[in-house]
């Protein structure tokens, strides 16, 4: 099962890498984008699995951009690495400092909370004329490691960055979540009294969690920015969080690729629905959300499941 | 050498009950006491002050001579005291064999690891030697919630007696289980803890099973204790009998007497 889920993971990087460079460049930009988006929906779930939803994840994904497009464009730092590196230490500082305080909330008071934040970010960036205000700001081509490969590569470069980050960063957290800290969620989720009476720091493991999850939006943040080569502050709006909650609940919380297929599902849905009604394309997903809680409760990677228990009961 | 447990003048009033007043308690290793006393007479009361879940409003706590005090339920059991529940506090819809995992990593291991996995053969055959100690190894792989009441009394204690505390408190650990099943369940978990010497406080509304387990009895009545010693002297005192277990026991045979439970559904 274990190497089964890696081979599975590391097989999905490799054909959306392959794909995503063969594919025409719209097609591709799509691929990036979901990736990034994937890895904020990946943080969210670790949440979900704890039993917490937060509503403002965008703080994280719309910090990671900004980190991205300031240091392109204002201190003519464009390698990939130290833009990661950055953005990634940014959010966790400021998850470090909000988590004291959210951490200690649960449900609808965590869901509103987290979205307070990001909204106090998007109000804040829309005052700064200096970023652009409502318009944000245009981010300047990434390079790696020296290697500046220019408009037409760029892209390229950050959709195998996209894919490595996703493969490994999936990986660990596929780990993560079978670790006893990592399964520690559950039992947050399920029973606290029991959890402290075992002698167990709920809020260290919601805490740890919390701040994993904001680390995953802002490099979310960062491979869309990069990509887009453009940032503003709708990215900390609270429709850009709604949004990652609906990818949430589309694949399901029970597997890390779960969320990663649901944003490359949810930006094909998207785009298609945009493409076919350009005024009511929201219906449509509202329809497919609709449908999704009613006919798959566990999301879309129930399906999975449902494939894994035929092939069970075939081979027993 | 101080007491391993001590309660001086201990007091919880919720508003304008009384649920404990002038509760003076001492334990010491090994000792195990039954907890009687009608319903809504202060016994849960009292574990949860004594386990840190609420503070009382009076009086103090001291565990091996050190105040417990302000103390969160973490910290009280990290200073070994464990306690198992009236209703049984498991992670519901986790199978039998990961709320033991879990419980083993958080009290025994003690390590918040992130990346070595929870699952691995070695930690799952440790859980499985506990299950079958508690005779609850057939439900390993079954989901918590669906099981019976009196295997999730045992994985409850299971779970609190894995850190081995020094002190045990059971509430009611016989309630929701059926009468033919309550001895089976009681020699298990007391085998489980003459093991391992814990000073053990239980619980417990039918006199049979105190009679047959406990070495000396402590009555509550009304938010007080109404006698504390020995089993015998206590269940054949007149005041105890008439306020606490409601009628006669007789407790000549040394077979357990024939008792009803004490006016207690
Ligand atoms: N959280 C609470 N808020 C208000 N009153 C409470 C609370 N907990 C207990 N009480 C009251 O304190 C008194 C003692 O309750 P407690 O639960 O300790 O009784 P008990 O001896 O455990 O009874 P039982 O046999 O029913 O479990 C009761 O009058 C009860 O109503
Ligand atoms: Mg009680």
């Amino acid at each position: 099962m274990k190497t089964k889920s890696l081979a599975l993971l590391f097989i999905l990087g490799l054909a959306i890498l392959a794909g995503g460079l063969l594919l025409p460049q719209w097609m591709s930009y799509l691929f990036t984008i979901a990736m990034g988006k994937g890895l904020v929906v990946l943080g969210l779930v670790l949440l979900m699995r704890a039993g917490l939803v937060s509503f403002g994840q965008g703080l994280y994904y719309c910090v990671g951009a900004y980190v991205a497009g300031m240091l392109t464009q204002f201190a003519e730092v464009t390698d990939i690495l130290l833009i990661l590196l950055a953005s990634i230490s940014v959010s966790v500082v400021i998850a470090a400092i909000i988590g004291l305080l959210l951490c200690r909330y649960r449900e609808i008071f965590f869901a509103m909370f987290s979205m307070a934040f990001s909204m106090i970010l998007y109000g804040l960036l829309v005052r700064m004329q200096v970023l652009g205000s409502t318009d944000g700001f245009n981010v300047a081509n990434p390079s790696l490691l020296g290697w500046a490969p220019g408009p037409e590569g760029a892209s390229d470069l950050v959709l195998a960055v996209a894919v490595f980050l996703v493969v490994s960063l999936g990986i660990l957290a596929w780990r993560y979540l079978n670790s006893l800290s990592g399964y520690a969620g559950e039992a947050v989720r399920e029973n606290e009294i029991r959890l402290e009476y075992l002698g167990g720091s709920v809020f260290k493991v919601v805490y740890v969690k919390y701040i994993i999850a904001a680390a995953l939006a802002a490099i979310g943040g960062t491979v869309t920015a990069l990509v887009s080569g453009h940032v503003d502050p709708e990215m900390a709006y609270w429709t850009t969080s709604g949004e990652f909650v609906f990818i949430a609940l589309m694949g399901g919380t029970a597997h890390v690729a779960a969320p990663i297929i649901a944003a490359v599902l949810f930006e094909a849905l998207r785009t298609y629905a945009f493409a076919v009604a350009p005024y009511t394309w929201q219906m449509i997903l509202g329809f497919a959300l609709l449908a999704i809680i009613l006919f798959m409760p566990s999301g879309l990677w129930s399906l999975v499941e449902r494939f894994q228990n035929k092939k069970a009961r075939k081979t027993t | 050498m101080s007491a391993l447990l001590k309660t001086v003048n201990l007091e919880r009033t919720f508003g304008a009950v009384t649920a404990a007043t002038d509760i003076n308690v001492e334990l010491n290793s090994g000792e195990i006491v039954g907890v009687i006393g009608s319903n809504g007479a202060g016994k849960t009361t009292f574990i949860n002050m004594v386990t840190g879940y609420i503070q009382p409003s009076g009086g103090d706590i001291l565990v091996r001579g050190e105040s417990i005090i302000g103390k969160s339920p973490r910290e009280v059991s990290l200073a070994g005291v464990g306690r198992s529940f009236q209703v049984a506090q498991l992670f519901q819809e986790l199978t039998v064999l990961d709320n033991m995992l879990i419980a083993f990593g958080f009290s025994v291991d003690r390590k918040l690891s992130f990346l070595n996995p929870l699952r691995s053969a070695e930690k799952i055959e440790k859980a499985q030697a506990v299950l079958r100690e508690y005779e609850i190894e057939q439900y390993t792989d079954e989901v918590v919630s669906t099981l019976p009441q009196g295997v999730r009394k045992l994985l409850d204690i299971a779970m609190a007696m894995l850190s081995n505390p020094g002190l045990m408190l059971l509430d009611e650990p016989t309630s929701g289980v059926a009468i033919e099943d309550k001895f089976t369940l009681m020699d298990t978990v007391m085998a489980a803890v003459r093991k391992s010497d814990a000073a053990t406080m239980f619980v417990e509304h039918d006199m049979e099973v105190v009679l047959r387990y406990a070495d000396r009895v402590l009555a509550f009545y009304d938010g007080r204790v109404l006698a504390d010693g020995p089993t015998q002297k206590v269940l054949s005192d007149p005041k105890v009998q008439e306020l606490v277990v409601g009628h006669h026991l007789d407790l000549s045979d040394s077979a357990p007497a024939t008792t009803k439970e004490s006016g207690h559904a």
